[in-house]
């Protein structure tokens, strides 16, 4: 029988979320997801796939959109993060609440945070998207409620709300 | 099983040297990781066997984008993000821009990069018939020195490679030479984003005084790696196109590819298509180069 795998040991990692700094012991292979819900019980950031494919558990990596499930905790070391609950004094942010909840983009609320981080780093870069913006946009992010046209549809009224500001 | 994460290091060097040192030492065996979009999912699911990892998405030599005269060097850790909002590559490798725009979202994108694509050395993946038809050469780097390796002979199986256990891709190297080339970029999937491909092509074509100067032909998911039509550019090369000449190229394509029955598609289908992509893209090479 081969002996028992060798344990490692955790490690103090230092990175900024939401805009605190913070220091979390954890193991280096830990999953940025699995640091964010357990060690700093930030749940809004969902687990779905757990495989990169279905965004719900996306969050902004030094302003870039990533999967936190395929980050390990060690590559956080030292960058921002922010999760939707970071979100809240952004200035998309009410346009965007508003939005989903009038076009009906919100439904059971699993995919939610995800689309909201995938649609301000959509907006940020393009603020007034045609609909093949919104679609290539979101692409990452899967949705098994709503069929994908409210969210699409809140998303582009979100953004000619803030232009007619 | 889902993985225990106090089982598995991952070292994070800051310079290229150390990286290689590791990866040189001894009887433990380190696999890179940078983005982590293919190691991560193995990982997640208890499948990752190797359980000592060596971090390089930060090591500044492998993100950069370097461009030549003649060439532009692409560091290996390079995202599919930084290719796509490259100037040069998307004005004179358009097909390599294309194929990271199919790769994954957006989150992917970002994290993803060109060399983990070669290395992960899958059949299916996007990028890597452009980097066949545009004649890519790669830069293998160990403490043993360094190799530039033409990407034609660089698979040699089905995720098999020249790649040795203690060397790691430095940069993938393209000659500017394809700018004045018609290119046809095409992927058959069950979606664009998130969805591997059943059939994909990469394709370069000049046409000259009515006839093939040049073809270059590369489809993916069509055979153990990522394949060059060799056959079917020899039969092109020289010849006008015209129907009788679609036909035949449409059928030695689907003579030359291997394809496979797997759960995304079957044989049947994909040497259909395989032969329809290349009929397709000699339809625009002949509209495209007589216009030009």
């Amino acid at each position: 029988m081969n002996p028992p795998p060798e344990k490692t040991a955790k490690y103090e990692v230092s990175f900024t979320v939401n805009g605190e700094a913070k220091k979390v012991l954890a193991h280096p292979m830990e999953r940025l997801l699995d640091v964010l819900r357990n060690d700093l019980g930030l749940t809004g950031t969902k687990e779905g796939c757990g495989e990169g494919e279905c965004g719900s558990c996306c969050v902004l990596l030094d302003g870039m959109l990533v999967n936190s499930c395929l980050i390990p905790v060690a590559q956080a070391n030292g960058v921002s993060v922010v999760t939707i609950e970071g979100m809240s004094a952004h200035n998309l942010m009410k346009p965007l609440q508003e939005a989903f909840l009038q076009c009906g983009g919100a439904q059971c609320g699993i995919c939610t945070p995800g689309m909201i981080l995938a649609a301000v780093h959509l907006l940020e870069k393009k603020p007034e998207p045609a609909l093949a913006d919104i679609q290539e946009g979101l692409a990452g992010n899967l949705c098994r409620c709503t069929g994908y046209m409210q969210i699409f549809e809140a998303i582009a009224h979100a953004a000619r709300q803030r232009a007619a500001q | 099983m889902r993985a225990d994460p106090a089982e598995y290091k991952l070292a994070s060097p800051d310079n290229l040297q150390a990286v290689l040192s590791l990866l040189a030492g001894g009887p433990t065996q380190w696999l890179p990781i940078a983005g982590g979009t293919d190691v991560m999912v193995l990982y997640s699911a208890g499948k990752l066997a190797n359980r000592n990892l060596i971090n390089i998405w930060n090591i500044p030599e492998l993100r950069q984008i370097g461009f030549f005269p003649d060439a532009i060097r692409i560091g290996a850790a390079c995202t599919y993000t930084a290719l796509r909002q490259h100037e040069i590559v998307s004005q004179e490798f358009p097909l390599l821009a294309t194929a990271a725009s199919w790769t994954g979202g957006i989150a992917n994108q970002n994290r993803g990069t060109l060399g983990g694509n070669i290395a992960n050395a899958s059949p299916a993946a996007d990028s890597l018939p452009a980097l066949l038809v545009y004649d890519a050469e790669l830069t293998l780097v160990s403490v043993r020195g360094e190799r530039r390796v033409d990407y034609r002979s660089f698979h040699t199986g089905y995720k098999q490679t020249v790649l040795a256990s203690d060397e790691l891709i430095r940069d993938i190297s393209l000659p500017r030479r394809f700018s004045g080339y018609i290119s046809h970029a095409r992927k058959v999937g069950a979606r664009n984003a998130q969805a591997i491909s059943k059939v994909c092509l990469a394709a370069l074509g000049q046409i000259a005084n009515g006839a093939i100067r040049d073809v270059r032909l590369a489809m993916g998911s069509v055979a153990p790696v990522p394949l060059r039509l060799n056959e079917t550019e020899r039969l092109l090369t020289g010849k006008r196109i015209e129907p009788a000449l679609i036909e035949a190229a449409r059928k030695i394509a689907s003579m030359e590819i291997r394809p496979i029955d797997d759960i995304r598609s079957t044989a049947r289908y994909r040497s259909i298509v395989a032969g329809n992509l290349v009929a397709e893209f000699l339809q625009k090479l002949a509209a495209d180069g007589a216009n030009a």
